[in-house]
């Protein structure tokens, strides 16, 4: 048994530098892969709602019919679960953590509308 | 020779690991007795399981606790893998015990926290929470989450430790040594911590018997019980011995945990020397029928 063993600790603790930085004020460092937040290349997506199906917390939403994609961000558990669902690998995850809030938001994506089909040529007359 | 009275520890404390209620029996200043009541956070999991898909419960079955998330996640994927036996291979096995041993250095390091902010050494409780950032960095790393793993999945694991993380991982053993050794000497051999940690809270062997003591917490009362034993993941191939000691206190629990961290480094370090190269998953078809019990 010995008295006062944390001094040198306490000490040496006296001359570093703090271990812990001034976020907001300096930007927090995420490694490569950190299962931040949800991001989705709208462009690529097909409106299949294997995501939708198999996300464990039921975070997000899809409509086929008015072509959307919609993710609750506050419900989302950042398990990553639908990126390896995604067919298309439209769905990726990105670094970054979901920011606390007053209101409970869900972020809106729009997928840009059907291209035009060319118009089906006219049949040649028989005979 | 005062009177003895009760007096209500929180509706439901929050702040230990566990929400859990106290009655203190006090006689004077000193506090005789205290009468826990537990269970305040049922989720009904099961219910859950028996709705979702195997898969997907996962990751639900991990978030049952912070602390344990790796241990929650691994016997449910244990227990369907062995329902439908599925073959793990063997690189999947090492990675999965190198990050169970990670997350008991993280917990281990908590809990030497608490009872350090519970006992009033609130610059002990820093400094083991300081040490265990670089373990929490080491996960966030490896498996993307801080403290929610989800890299397991039925069958295997999701993501692998290249060379350069694991020559990362293997510096920061060394110097996480280096720390938990400084720390360690306060917590065994310092003065205040002793006297309020030896002979506090007794459970005996006998008692924590019948109760069903778990765990370092059993080891604590001599009761030589180690379920990496059994040989699940590739604990089996590693070599360690169960750390027991008989004075069945604070402090005996104290010893076994600052122990277990230094022989949680040794096997990380000899599952990185064993790991086998190879694949991380195997596929699986079909769904799980049947039931299983796994103890992790």
């Amino acid at each position: 048994m010995s008295l006062m063993t944390f001094k040198g600790t306490m000490l040496s603790n006296l001359f570093k530098k703090p271990v812990t930085t001034k976020y907001p004020f300096e930007p927090a460092v995420y490694p490569e892969g950190s299962r931040g937040h949800i991001e989705i290349d709208i462009d690529k997506c097909i409106s299949c709602t294997l995501c939708a199906i198999n996300c464990p917390s039921g975070a997000i939403k899809v409509d086929r019919a008015a072509r959307t994609w919609e993710i609750n961000r506050f419900d989302c558990i950042q398990c990553g679960y639908c990126t390896q669902k995604c067919p298309k690998k439209c769905l990726h995850m990105e670094k970054g953590y979901q920011t606390p809030g007053a209101e409970k938001f869900v972020a809106h994506y729009d997928r840009p509308p059907e291209p035009e089909q060319p118009a089906t040529p006219a049949q040649a007359p028989k005979g | 020779m005062g009177k003895k009275s009760v007096v209500p520890f929180g509706p439901q404390h929050p702040v230990l690991p566990e929400p859990l209620h106290l009655d203190l029996v006090i006689e004077d200043e000193v506090v005789e007795e205290a009468i826990p009541s537990i269970g305040f956070i049922h989720r009904g999991l099961e219910g859950l399981a028996e709705k979702r898909d195997f898969n997907e419960m996962m990751y639900i079955a991990e978030r049952t606790c912070g602390i344990c998330s790796f241990g929650h996640g691994l016997g449910y994927v244990e227990a369907v893998e062995h329902i439908m036996n599925v073959q793990v291979p063997d690189r999947a096995r090492y990675l999965r015990t190198i990050w169970s041993e990670l997350e008991r250095l993280h917990s281990h390091l908590l809990w030497l926290g608490l009872a350090a902010d519970a006992f009033g050494f609130e610059s002990l409780f820093y400094e083991a929470w300081r040490i265990r950032e670089k373990v929490l960095d080491i996960h966030e790393m490896t498996c993307g989450g801080r403290l929610i793993f989800s890299v397991n999945k039925v069958g295997g694991v999701l993501r692998d430790i290249n060379a350069d993380q694991q020559k990362f991982i293997l510096d920061q053993m060394n110097v996480l040594e280096k720390e938990i050794k400084n720390i360690a000497k306060v917590f065994l051999e310092d003065y205040s911590v002793q006297s309020r940690s030896k002979g506090i809270g007794v459970l005996t062997t006998k008692q924590a018997h019948e109760l069903g003591a778990v765990g370092p917490f059993a080891r604590a009362c001599g009761i030589k019980n180690d379920i990496r034993l059994t040989g699940y993941c590739a604990y089996g191939e590693l070599d360690f011995e169960p750390i027991v000691s008989n004075d069945c206190d604070c402090y005996a629990r104290l010893e076994v945990r600052i122990k277990e961290l230094f022989q949680s480094i040794d096997l990380v370090r000899q599952a990185f020397a064993k790991i086998p190269a190879g694949e991380l998953e195997t596929k699986v078809a079909g769904f799980p029928k049947g039931e299983y019990f796994v103890r992790i």
